[in-house]
């Protein structure tokens, strides 16, 4: 059965252009904020949302979502509100995903976990830290509940290593555009173009960018090559620096407008 | 007999394994091959060896306590000095075997974490041995209060970085070392310190480590003529104690007895005890017992030892938690600080306070066993780095 996330990748195909996926961390600004949040990026046309589960130790983000995840967690988000914020982008009409470090997931309870993904209308998740050779119970459990299991890439993995990861993916591969954290960055590395013509060797599935694309131009340029296009510091700076609330929802919704021209120009 | 070996993966039992971002794993494999490939190459081990013997300082000497062991039911205390060692602690085993390996993996420069400062001095020693440039990552907490081993890794040209994100401990330092190895894997690498993360180096850290164990059993049974009755060592990330243990594991006769920070008490809650108070789940690329709350974030630790203040442990101590071959308890702050009190009065060795809690333990093990028992106590570190804390502790005006 294909899942929403599935669908929408089909549509973009058919449309010839890129999905627009936005990342934001569940209780980021609040939990009510995070809310309004995600109604702001439906509103200036993000295709999916991906919600952060906020961690306490976030090795692959950089300052911005590390800061976001810390101001988060301050205010006691569990994963209770994890799954009320998926439902929320689940509700507004797009399709949504959890992007969790490891630990959440095993603490919740791994077929827990996935049950309630599926409940709360979820696609399914992305598990930066997760390495496929420690995913068996994960896999058991995404395949129990009907969700997609989404594994990054890096510049660093190999073309063996690119197949047996891929193989283990559904809905989209997540090709991380370069080696390091999270963040905004000034250009795409050309890297990114470089790896995505790998992956593409090995497997069918959508590849979605993620890792610094900011503006419209970023945009525009990794939906030349790429089937998805995310999205997140950007977003959660625009939020962190506004002056206040309304004001911050009102520049996501501007960058979501702007971006999601991008995807739409790149070919 | 209790074979402990980790498979392909790096697993003890549950434990172990490899839960790190995707751009890691080639860094991963391509250590691990490393390691392997110098545990048979007799170049690699013969150089190791003479740096020992040169530099290190080792074999490490065994020194009887008998002062102390008046306070400790007059059960025989005997300490396996990798205080003496040369940096101090018993960190510097590790560190030469990894500076090597770097070296032979082509890497110009390493970067490491540090919480007490005793693996950041290590690692900077090692890499001004070698001419390597070396980052070392400490949390701004720590700098504070281990403000004189942030002068000796500056000293050896180490480049310092405070980290202030998180509680600014330990933990947060290894996440910082992550970040940095994520965006420079190409040409470093991570000197980690102790045997957490992810495989390889609970395995690898380990082998560099278990010549203290190696070492102690022959001169206790030299000493002795017998194998001790009870091996004790402390626990933070928990390399010291399985180096001495390691040797040990297959002697079931012995015990192996890790003591832990207690912090103001475990069941304060304000501790760093995480086999005694925590439970399994995942920190730093690794399966092993974590302090963490019902949402699976970590807690942050406490202890009067900045050494031992991390709320995660090696995950194949929780293995031999499990299997019941080790045994693990919690010594609070005072209990160490009056066991670090007590070895500087009546030996006049000033231990680290991270070595305190060993010590505070086999208090309580002599007494319990009593004069005809033999304990073999890791002594893991000196304690000049931290008379600033001691003098404020005991009231002593500086």
């Amino acid at each position: 059965m294909a899942t929403s996330l599935d669908q929408l990748f089909a549509k973009v195909r058919a449309e010839n252009r890129a999905a627009l996926i936005a990342y934001i961390p569940a209780g980021f600004p609040s939990i009510e904020g995070c809310h309004k949040a995600i109604k702001a990026l439906v509103a200036g046309g993000v295709d999916a949302i991906e919600i952060g589960f906020p961690y306490s130790d976030p090795v692959m983000d950089g300052p911005i979502i590390q800061a976001a995840a810390e101001r988060s967690l301050s205010q006691g988000t569990g994963a209770s509100d994890v799954f009320a914020a998926l439902k929320c982008a689940t509700d507004a009409g797009v399709s949504a995903v959890v992007m969790t470090y490891w630990n959440p997931i095993e603490k919740y309870g791994v077929d827990e976990f996935a049950q309630s993904i599926s409940e709360n209308g979820g696609s399914g998740v992305i598990t930066p830290d997760l390495t496929i050779e420690e995913s068996e119970r994960w896999s058991e459990a995404a395949h129990a509940h009907k969700i997609n299991r989404i594994y990054v890439v890096a510049p660093s993995t190999n073309d063996g290593r690119l197949e047996k990861v891929t193989s283990q993916c559904s809905g989209f591969v997540y090709v991380a555009s370069l080696m390091g954290v999270t963040g905004t960055r000034t250009s795409i590395s050309s890297g990114a173009g470089d790896l995505v013509a790998r992956v593409r060797k090995v497997t069918d599935l959508p590849l979605a960018v993620g890792l610094g694309v900011s503006n419209r131009v970023q945009a525009k340029e990794v939906a030349h090559y790429a089937d998805g296009v995310i999205v997140g510091s950007a977003f959660i700076k625009c939020l962190a620096e506004a002056e206040d609330e309304a004001q911050g929802l009102e520049a996501i919704t501007e960058l979501a407008k702007e971006l999601s021209k991008g995807v739409r120009e790149g070919r | 007999m209790t074979k402990i070996e980790s498979t392909i993966l790096g697993h003890f039992g549950p434990y172990g394994g490899r839960f790190v971002p995707e751009a890691l794993i080639g860094a991963l494999e391509e250590l691990e091959a490393a390691h392997n490939s110098a545990l048979k190459d007799p170049v690699f081990q013969a150089e190791l060896s003479h740096l020992h013997l040169t530099y290190t300082g080792r074999p490490s000497i065994l020194t009887e306590a008998k002062r102390f062991a008046e306070h400790a039911g007059g059960a025989r205390i005997l300490l396996k000095r990798e205080d003496l060692n040369h940096t101090g602690s018993h960190k510097i085993n590790n560190v030469l075997g990894q500076a090597l390996l770097t070296k032979r993996m082509g890497k110009k420069r390493i970067i490491a974490e540090t919480g007490a400062g005793q693996h950041g001095v290590a690692a900077a020693t090692a890499a001004a041995l070698m001419g390597l440039e070396c980052v070392v990552y400490m949390g701004e907490e720590d700098t504070r209060r281990q403000s004189l081993n942030v002068a000796r890794m500056k000293i050896l040209g180490a480049e310092v970085i405070p980290v202030t994100t998180g509680s600014r401990t330990l933990k947060d330092a290894i996440n910082e070392a992550m970040r940095d190895w994520v965006t420079n894997v190409e040409t470093t690498h991570y000197l980690l310190g102790t045997v957490a993360g992810p495989h390889p180096f609970p395995t690898m850290v380990r082998d560099f480590h278990k010549i203290i164990g190696e070492e102690a059993k022959i001169q206790v049974q030299e000493l002795v003529g017998r194998l001790p009755d009870a091996v004790l060592a402390c626990v933070g990330g928990g390399s010291n104690a399985i180096g001495i243990f390691h040797d040990f594991i297959p002697d079931t006769s012995v015990r192996l007895i890790g003591l832990e920070a207690g912090g103001d008490g475990v069941e304060t809650g304000r501790h760093a005890a995480t086999i005694t108070g925590g439970s399994p789940g995942v920190l730093h690329g690794t399966r092993s017992y974590v302090l963490q709350d019902k949402n699976g974030q970590t807690v942050e630790s406490h202890s009067i030892s900045a050494g031992l203040d991390y709320p995660g442990v090696g995950p194949e101590h929780a293995y031999l938690h499990d299997i019941g071959r080790a045994e693990y308890r919690a010594i609070t702050d005072a209990q160490a600080m009056h066991a670090f009190a007590l070895l500087s009065k009546t030996e006049g060795i000033i231990p680290a306070i991270e070595t305190a809690h060993a010590l505070a333990g086999a208090i309580q093990v002599g007494n319990e066993l009593g004069p005809d028992a033999i304990l073999l106590i890791n002594l893991s570190g000196r304690g000049d780095k931290d008379v600033e804390t001691a003098a404020k502790y005991f009231g002593i005006q500086l």
